[in-house]
C-alpha cells in the first residue's frame, strides 16, 4: 500500500476506535473512584480506594447505601466506647447535667463552685459528641451514612451554645437524624420536630396558644421562630409559597409541643410531650388545605404537608445537587431529582441513586471546594493517620470558621467556595497541613487526664513522645490521579520532609 | 508637606489647597449586627405610652429612676447597658436614625442580611457586596490591607472583584506559622503561581500576613470559634484600632456580631439583649479611645438587617419586625441627636400592623457617609447602590463637611 493511503487507513482505524461522546471525555477510571469517595466519603485511603477497584463503583454506591450491611470495625468501636455520655437518652441527660444536677442548699442560690462543676460536666457532653462524630468520619466504612448525618445536621441545625441544647448535642444527632439519614425526609422532618434539642433551640416548647387554660408566665403566647424557619429552611424554602399567614397558623398548629417535664426531673422516659392544655386545636386553613379540630394529630397533619410538598421536593434537591454536584447545580439535574423526590414519596436513597448515576455528576470532577471540616477530615484519611486526640482537629475547624456543632444560625455551614475560600483560611489551612504532614500534632497520644503524667495506652510517657509524619510516597502515590502538574513538579523538586506537607496543602487537594 | 531644604516644590496656591499635616485617610468601619437587634430597645421612645403598654415586661424603665433608660433628649433615651456610650453623646460624636432600614418588605434573616450586605434590597442576584464596590471607587491604587474584615471567612458584604484581608481571631493568630519558613514558604508559592482564584486567595494571605502580623500580642481570652461573640468584642475592637493606626492602608473595616435574635425571655434593662449590648458599647468606646487622632477621620455604622415587633410576644421576647435605628459614631459626626423621621407606635402608624415603620432607606445613610466623609463623587453612587431612590430630605448635616 502506498505510504499516504497506509497512513490514512491507519488514521481511520483509529478515529473508528475512539470513543464518540457528547458530552467532555469522563475522567479515567482511578480519577473517578478518588471523585467518587471525595463526595460520598471523606475522601480516599488506600485501602478504601483498592476495594472500590474491586467491587467497581456500582456496587460501591449500592454497598453505601446500605449501611446496616457494613459492619463496624474494632478501630473505630474501640474508640466509641469510652464515649458513655453519648448512651443516655434526652430525659437522662437534663436529670444528670442539667438544672436538677446542680448542687443546691435548701433555698438557696447555687454557689460559684457549683456552677462550674456543673458547667465543667456538661462541657464534657460536647466534648464526647464532637470526639464520637469525627471517630465515625473518619474511620467509619458507612462513609455516605456519615456524610448525609453531616449534610443533614446542617439542614435542621441546632446550637450547643444555645442553653439547654448542650445537653441534647450528640442525642439529637443519635436519635433524630442518624436513624433517618437515608430513610425518608417525613421521618426525618418528624424526629427533629419531636426532639427537645429543635423544640428548644427554635422557641417551640414555649410555644402556647394565649387564651389556653395553661397559658401564663414564659408560657403566654405563640412563638412563631419554629413554624417559620420549619418552612422558610427545612422544607419549602424562602420561596416555598407560604404567607404571614401561614407561618402564624402554623404557631398555632404547633402550640402544646414541648418538653415533658416530669420525666426531665426523674431522668425517665420520653423527653417529647404534646400538652393539650396549651395547644389551640381550632379547624384552620394551612397552605390552603383543611386542618380539622384536634390535638397533636394537627401538628403531624401539618408536617405531612409539608414534607408532600413540590416546593420541598425542590427545596431538598437544590440542596443535594448542591452539596453533592455544583455550587450551582444544573436545573434540568436538581428538576429530576425533585420528581424522583415526589414520586419516591422523599425516599433519600432513591434521589442519592438518581443523583450519584447521573452524568452531572460524574462530569463534576473538582468542582466543589472543600468545607473546614471535609478539608480537615479529608486530609488525616489520606494520610492514613491514627487519631486518639481529635482536639487539634477540631481546633483547627474553629480556626477556620467551621466549629462543629456551634453555628450560630439555624441555616447551617454552608457547603459553597464562596463561604469558605480567603486568603486567611488559605494560610491556616496551609499551616494545618504542615502540622499534620510533619506528625506536630501528636493526635496518637490520646489527651492527658488532668494531673497525669500523659501515658498513652502503651504506657509511653509524655516525654517519650515522638512525631509520626505522614508518609509523602504512598500519600502521592494514592492522589496522583487528582494533582495537576504545578503540584507534580513542585512536590519533585521539594525535600523529603516537605513533600507531604506540599501534597495536603495543594490547591488540588482543597478541592473535591 | 516637607520641602526639600532650598527648593520651592509647591506651587503658589495658598492655604486653601493645603493639606492638614495631620490628615489621615477616612476611614469607614461598619458594625452588622445579625439578627435583627431590638431597636426600640437600644433607642427608647420612653415619651410614647404606647410603648409601655405594648411591651409590659420587657420595656426599659424611663428614665430618672434606679434603672431607667439613659435620656438622650425628650423622647428618647438609650439602653442603660450602653452607658459606655454617653460620653460620646455629650460629645455630640454619637448619632443615632431611628425607623431606618431596608425598604423589602422580608422577614427571613438571611434574605434581609443578604440585602443589607449586597445594597440592593429586593435583587438577590447581585453578585457582590457595597463596601467592595465602594473599595473599587476608592482613588489611588489598591494594597492588601484596603480592608479588613473580622474574621476567617469573607462575608458577602466584601465579596467582589477588589481583594480584602482578614483580621485573624483567637490565641494561635499571632503564633508563627509554617509558612513563616523561607523554604517552606517558597515551596508554597511555587505550588499557588497562577491565575486561579485559589491562587489570587493564596497571595493574598501571605500579603496580608505579613503586613498585619507582625508584631500582634497573643490574645488568650478570645475563644476560638471563628465568629467573634458578642463579648469578645471589646478585644476585637483594641485590635482594630491598634492596626488601624499602625497601618495607613486600612480604609473599611467590617465586623459582624451575633446573638441578637431575642424571640424568648429578651430581658428589659437586665437580661439577654442587656448582656449582649454592654460588650458592644464598652467595644465602640475602646475603638474611639484607641484610635486616638485618627477617629476625627473615622466614622463607625452600626446596622442591622431590620429590627423587631412592636409588641412583645406570649414568651417575654419579639419577633422579626421592620424598621431599627441605625448608629453613627465618629470624628466628624454632628452628634447628640435622634435623626430620622419618626412615624410613632400608635397602631396607625405601624408597618403591617405589628412594626416600626421605615422613613429613612438605609442606603441614604450610607450613600451620604461615602459621598460626605470618603468623598467620593456622586457618579460613584450609581454603581455602588444601584437603582437606589432619589434622597428625599436633607441626611447631609448629620455628618461635619
Amino acid at each position: 500500500m502506498p505510504g499516504s493511503s497506509r497512513l490514512l487507513a491507519v488514521f481511520a482505524i483509529v478515529t473508528l476506535l475512539m470513543p464518540t461522546s457528547a458530552h467532555a471525555e469522563p475522567a479515567a477510571p482511578d480519577r473517578q473512584i478518588i471523585h467518587l469517595l471525595n463526595r460520598i466519603a471523606y475522601g480516599p485511603t488506600a485501602a478504601l480506594v483498592a476495594h472500590v477497584k474491586a467491587i467497581g463503583i456500582d456496587r460501591y454506591i449500592d454497598e453505601q447505601l446500605d449501611p446496616a450491611a457494613l459492619p463496624e470495625p474494632a478501630a473505630l468501636t474501640e474508640r466509641l466506647a469510652p464515649l458513655d455520655i453519648l448512651k443516655l437518652g434526652a430525659s437522662e441527660l437534663y436529670a444528670k447535667f442539667g438544672p436538677p444536677s446542680v448542687e443546691t442548699a435548701k433555698g438557696m442560690p447555687p454557689t460559684q463552685q457549683a456552677m462550674d462543676a456543673h458547667m465543667k460536666a456538661a462541657n464534657s457532653i460536647l466534648e464526647e459528641a464532637r470526639a464520637a462524630r469525627l471517630y465515625r468520619a473518619l474511620y467509619s466504612p458507612r462513609q455516605l451514612q456519615e456524610v448525609m448525618v453531616d449534610f443533614w445536621f446542617n439542614h435542621f441545625n441546632i446550637n450547643a451554645y444555645d442553653g439547654f441544647d448542650l445537653l441534647w448535642i450528640g442525642n439529637y444527632e443519635t436519635e433524630a437524624i442518624r436513624p433517618y439519614a437515608l430513610g425518608h425526609f417525613r421521618d426525618l422532618l418528624l424526629a427533629t420536630a419531636r426532639h427537645p434539642a429543635m423544640l428548644y433551640y427554635l422557641n417551640n416548647e414555649t410555644n402556647t396558644a394565649p387564651d389556653s387554660p395553661s397559658a401564663r408566665d414564659l408560657f403566654s403566647g405563640l412563638n412563631e421562630n419554629y413554624a417559620r424557619e420549619i418552612m422558610e429552611l427545612h422544607t419549602l424554602g424562602v420561596d416555598g409559597g407560604y404567607t404571614q399567614q401561614d407561618v402564624t397558623t402554623l404557631a398555632r398548629i404547633l402550640t402544646g409541643w414541648g418538653f415533658n417535664y416530669p420525666d426531665f426531673d426523674s431522668g425517665k422516659g420520653s423527653a417529647f410531650a404534646f400538652d393539650p392544655s396549651r395547644h389551640d386545636a381550632s379547624a384552620k386553613t394551612f397552605l390552603g388545605q383543611t386542618i380539622p379540630a384536634g390535638g397533636e394529630e394537627q401538628g403531624v397533619a401539618a408536617i405531612d404537608i409539608l414534607a408532600r410538598s413540590p416546593a420541598t421536593a425542590h427545596h431538598i434537591a437544590f440542596e443535594l445537587a448542591q452539596y453533592f454536584v455544583a455550587d450551582r447545580p444544573q436545573p434540568a439535574l436538581v428538576d429530576r431529582l425533585a420528581e424522583k423526590f415526589m414520586d419516591s414519596d422523599g425516599d433519600i436513597k432513591a434521589v442519592l441513586k438518581t443523583l450519584l448515576t447521573s452524568d452531572e455528576f460524574r462530569d463534576s470532577v473538582g468542582q466543589k471546594y472543600k468545607t473546614p471540616y471535609e478539608y480537615v477530615i479529608s486530609a488525616v484519611r489520606a494520610g492514613d493517620v491514627d487519631v486518639r486526640n481529635p482536639e487539634p482537629l477540631l481546633g483547627t475547624m474553629a480556626r477556620l470558621g467551621m466549629p462543629l456543632y456551634l453555628c450560630q444560625t439555624p441555616d447551617g455551614y454552608k457547603n459553597t467556595e464562596g463561604a469558605w475560600l480567603s486568603p486567611d483560611a488559605t494560610t491556616i489551612r496551609i499551616d494545618f497541613a504542615s502540622l499534620l504532614a510533619s506528625g506536630a500534632f501528636l493526635l496518637y497520644a490520646p489527651p492527658a487526664d488532668e494531673g497525669s503524667t500523659r501515658l498513652v495506652s502503651d504506657r509511653t510517657p509524655a516525654s517519650e513522645l515522638k512525631p509520626r509524619p505522614v508518609d509523602p510516597t504512598a500519600l502521592e502515590a494514592m492522589l496522583s490521579p487528582t494533582l495537576g502538574e504545578q503540584t507534580r513538579k513542585t512536590v519533585a523538586a521539594a525535600p523529603e520532609w516537605l513533600k507531604a506537607a506540599l501534597i495536603l496543602g495543594s490547591p488540588d487537594f482543597m478541592r473535591r | 508637606m516637607k520641602l526639600a531644604s532650598g527648593a520651592a516644590v509647591l506651587p503658589a496656591l495658598g492655604p486653601v489647597w493645603a493639606a492638614r499635616a495631620d490628615e489621615g485617610p477616612q476611614r469607614l468601619v461598619v458594625v452588622m449586627l445579625r439578627g435583627a437587634v431590638d431597636g426600640l430597645n437600644v433607642v427608647v421612645p420612653y415619651a410614647e405610652p404606647v410603648y409601655y403598654d405594648t411591651r409590659p415586661t420587657i420595656a426599659i424603665p424611663k428614665p430618672g429612676g434606679d434603672n431607667g433608660a439613659l435620656a438622650l433628649d425628650g423622647h428618647f433615651a438609650l439602653h442603660p447597658a450602653l452607658a459606655s456610650l454617653m460620653p460620646l453623646w455629650n460629645d455630640k460624636k454619637l448619632a443615632f436614625i431611628h425607623a431606618a432600614g431596608s425598604p423589602d418588605p422580608n422577614r427571613s434573616h438571611f434574605d434581609a442580611q443578604q440585602f443589607i450586605e449586597n445594597g440592593t434590597p429586593g435583587r438577590p442576584s447581585t453578585p457582590d457586596g457595597w463596601m467592595n464596590r465602594t473599595l473599587a471607587a476608592l482613588p489611588g491604587a489598591r494594597t492588601p490591607t484596603d480592608a479588613l474584615s473580622v474574621g476567617p471567612t469573607l462575608p458577602f458584604i466584601l465579596r467582589g472583584s477588589i481583594a480584602v484581608a482578614n483580621l485573624p481571631l483567637g490565641p494561635r493568630a499571632a503564633q508563627p506559622m509554617a509558612i513563616d519558613h523561607p523554604q517552606i514558604a517558597s515551596a508554597f508559592d511555587q505550588l499557588y503561581a497562577g491565575d486561579s482564584r485559589q491562587a489570587e486567595a493564596y497571595r493574598q494571605g501571605r500579603e496580608a500576613r505579613t503586613e498585619l502580623v507582625a508584631d500582634m500580642p497573643n490574645e488568650q481570652q478570645m475563644a476560638d470559634n471563628g465568629a467573634p461573640p458578642a463579648d469578645a468584642f471589646p478585644g476585637v475592637a483594641d485590635r482594630l484600632a491598634r492596626l488601624m493606626t499602625k497601618d495607613r492602608h486600612i480604609r473599611l473595616a467590617f465586623a459582624a456580631l451575633g446573638g441578637w435574635d431575642t424571640h424568648v425571655n429578651q430581658g428589659n434593662d437586665q437580661g439577654q439583649l442587656a448582656g449582649h449590648l454592654k460588650p458592644l458599647g464598652d467595644g465602640l468606646a475602646a475603638l474611639s479611645k484607641g484610635l486616638g487622632p485618627d477617629w476625627n477621620d473615622t466614622v463607625v455604622v452600626v446596622i442591622s438587617e431590620f429590627g423587631r415587633t412592636v409588641r412583645e410576644n406570649g414568651n417575654r421576647g419579639t419577633d422579626h419586625g421592620h424598621g431599627n435605628a441605625i448608629w453613627l459614631l465618629g470624628g466628624t459626626v454632628n452628634g447628640g441627636k435622634v435623626y430620622g423621621d419618626w412615624p410613632g407606635l400608635a397602631d396607625a402608624q405601624l408597618y403591617q400592623n405589628r412594626d416600626l415603620a421605615i422613613t429613612t432607606d438605609y442606603r441614604h445613610v450610607l450613600a451620604m457617609v461615602l459621598e460626605r466623609h470618603l468623598r467620593l463623587p456622586d457618579a460613584a453612587m450609581a454603581k455602588i447602590f444601584p437603582g437606589m431612590p432619589a434622597m428625599r430630605g436633607d441626611l447631609g448635616r448629620i455628618l461635619a463637611a
